[in-house]
């Protein structure tokens, strides 16, 4: 009956994913019922077509790229584990215990969804055609080539500590220090 | 699925020959009762009373599958309210389709005015709206039918709640007989009859001399039609504020689910129709509609030319003598649970509006007819065998355009009478959502937004 008749996760496969991932039993089975419903034709992973058919992720100047981070492990499509990998590093940072599930959302992995976001060619630095790529994507044509030129030098100049050109993981870590990364990159799921 | 769908047709027509066979002068007595009432207008109260008791069952079905529920998760949390049902988190952050960032219940509200520089976390706004929008977005969850509360014991809307227990799973049957062999087959013999009388009755009619006693009869004709279709679904409408019915020379603008919509509304009033020329069933109807009264169809090559349109329209409202318009500034069905952009063109023409909100009660049927997934046949397939349509209907005020108001901002007003009145969440998203992808303009919105509070130097 198409995606409306979300079929129920396994057992197995639910506690596995809670397990991995930290999220409750009913979010996942939510969230579940969100992928079936983004899965048009009922494939069983979310093409790039399928993501761009969220019109407010389509509008977004860096969707492109959001996109992509689901895609990193493999480019057929993305199935409900990886789907869900990826929700997970937006999970608000726990307090009290600590778990194997919080290695997917403390502020290292949050920070590493940021710079990967800028790291188009995956090796680990961005360049400085990389991060004029990604300010390209938020501006559009509204800024001048010139003036964005000299956005990416002072960019540079204030995170390039190792005065390489690029910024490395490190720079980018400590670049970030004093933002609230708790806060920008987590979201409020209810229970 | 499509030879499931074969057989089920299949058998629906030997039951249907079989009840004719063994049946055929109680049919045709209940028949002509049906058609009498529907005539005038009447109702029994039997379907008043089947609803009644459906919310009964449903309500005993409920309990059944809470307290499985608690006795599964008795060492779990509390199960979750109710109403925070449909969500799973909490929007903190939107791209709105105007192009601004709104920022929900944040303390650091940043003004647009002031300018920044450039800073790497500037991004992250971007990826959290971005992976929100993925979890939980206003307009996709639109275009799929709207999740329920509780279970109304038909597979179609939540989980596979039928196996929970035996108890559950009899009534559930008893219900899926019911509806497919019992209701439906009756069911498809009423509306079949209301849309054979309604086409001869038209081309009939059509012959006669324009003036008061065709336009009465043709009126007749309609709403006993529309009725009779109705009750084909077991409809119970409930019009509200009858005084407002929309009037000769005026257009009434209503929210949009299915196109039975359109019999919902016809059972209280006729309206001249605006649509594109159909071929087949469709096109057969609609010519039979026009030999009888003024309806608008316009033609594939003239629907594109938004000038056509609008000499039409104004054309047909200049003559307060012939029908008043019926049109869905949507332009597309929507889950009902909210309103989205009205397209400006009816509200250019410059007439008076008469704005209807239509709620349907979604736990008797889902009504939404998801046009990308699936053929109308099919949808009417799920309505005829659902429990019944219940349905509010409201006539609002009509109302007129204000000096210095431009169209789209008198879609909008309009537009939110309505959300207000039928209790839809009022969203500025275009419908055509539902097919198209947004435009490229919407982005550069996005962009220009964002440009703006940058410090350039």
């Amino acid at each position: 009956m198409g995606s409306k008749a979300s079929v129920l996760l396994q057992d197995e496969e639910l506690i596995d994913i809670e397990n991995k991932t930290g999220f409750s039993g009913n979010q996942i089975n939510r969230l579940y019922s969100r992928f079936t419903c983004l899965d048009k034709g009922s494939k069983g992973y979310l093409s790039r077509e399928d993501f761009l058919r969220i019109p407010e992720l389509a509008i977004n100047p860096l969707g492109e790229r959001i996109i992509q981070s689901f895609f990193a492990e493999n480019t057929e499509g993305v199935n409900f584990k990886n789907f869900m990998k990826v929700l997970a590093t937006f999970r608000p940072i726990s307090r009290e215990k600590t778990t194997a599930a919080d290695e997917l959302n403390n502020r290292q992995a949050k920070l590493r969804f940021a710079f990967n976001m800028y790291d188009i060619g995956n090796d680990n630095e961005i360049t400085r055609e990389e991060l004029l790529a990604v300010l390209h994507m938020m501006v559009g044509t509204n800024i001048s080539e010139e003036q964005l030129a000299s956005i990416v030098d002072r960019t540079l100049a204030e995170a390039d500590f190792d005065h390489d050109d690029k910024i490395g993981w490190d720079d980018f870590e400590k670049v970030m220090q004093k933002v609230d990364v708790e806060q920008k990159m987590s979201i409020r799921f209810l229970n | 699925m499509a030879r499931l769908m074969d057989i089920f047709l299949e058998m629906t027509a030997e039951a249907i020959w079989s009840i004719l066979e063994f049946a055929f002068y109680p049919l045709l007595i209940l028949l002509s009762v049906v058609i009498i009432l529907a005539g005038c207008g009447c109702s029994v109260g039997i379907r008043q009373l089947y609803v009644k008791v459906l919310l009964i069952v449903f309500e005993w079905g409920r309990e059944k599958i809470r307290e499985k529920e608690e006795r599964r998760e008795s060492n779990e949390v509390e199960p979750e309210p109710v109403a925070n049902g449909v969500h799973v988190i909490e929007r903190e952050i939107e791209l709105n389709s105007k192009g601004t960032i709104v920022r929900k219940k944040l303390e650091r509200l940043e003004s647009i005015t002031q300018t920044s520089e450039f800073q790497l976390h500037d991004a992250l706004d971007f990826f959290k709206c971005g992976i929100e929008s993925i979890i939980e977005d206003e307009v996709t969850q639109r275009f799929s039918a709207a999740e329920l509360a509780s279970w109304n014991l038909l597979t179609r809307t939540n989980t596979y709640h039928q196996f929970i227990s035996y108890r559950l799973t009899t009534l559930w049957f008893i219900g899926f007989f019911l509806r497919y062999f019992i209701l439906f087959p009756f069911r498809l013999i009423l509306i079949a009859f209301a849309i054979i009388s309604l086409i001869t009755g038209n081309t009939i009619l059509g012959y006669l001399k324009a003036g008061v006693v065709k336009r009465w009869l043709t009126y007749r004709l309609h709403v006993t039609c529309m009725r009779l279709g109705s009750r084909a679904f077991s409809a119970v409408i409930r019009f509200h504020d009858k005084e407002n019915k929309a009037k000769g020379g005026g257009i009434c603008v209503a929210n949009h689910t299915s196109p039975i919509d359109i019999i919902i509304l016809g059972c209280d009033n006729m309206y001249a129709m605006v649509g594109q020329q159909q071929g087949g069933l469709f096109g057969a109807i609609q010519k039979g509609f026009s030999r009888a009264e003024s309806h608008i169809w316009f033609q594939r090559s003239e629907v594109k030319d938004r000038e056509a349109v609008a000499r039409r329209l104004k054309e047909h409202v200049s003559d307060i003598n012939k029908l008043p318009i019926l049109i869905f500034p949507e332009g597309t069905c929507i889950n009902n649970t909210s309103i989205m952009m009205f397209k400006k063109g009816s509200f250019e023409v410059g007439s008076t509006i008469y704005p209807v909100a239509i709620k349907y009660d979604s736990r008797f049927a889902d009504p939404f007819w998801n046009s990308s997934q699936e053929n109308f046949a099919k949808h009417l397939i799920n309505i005829l065998s659902s429990w019944a349509i219940v349905v509010d209907v409201w006539y609002l005020p009509p109302q007129t355009q204000r000096e210095g108001e431009s169209s789209v901002q008198f879609a909008n007003r309009v537009k939110s009478y309505i959300a207000e009145r039928g209790g839809l969440v009022d969203l500025n998203w275009d419908g055509g959502l539902k097919r198209a992808k947004p435009k490229p303009q919407m982005m550069q919105k996005q962009q220009e937004d964002f440009s703006r509070r940058l410090k350039t130097d």
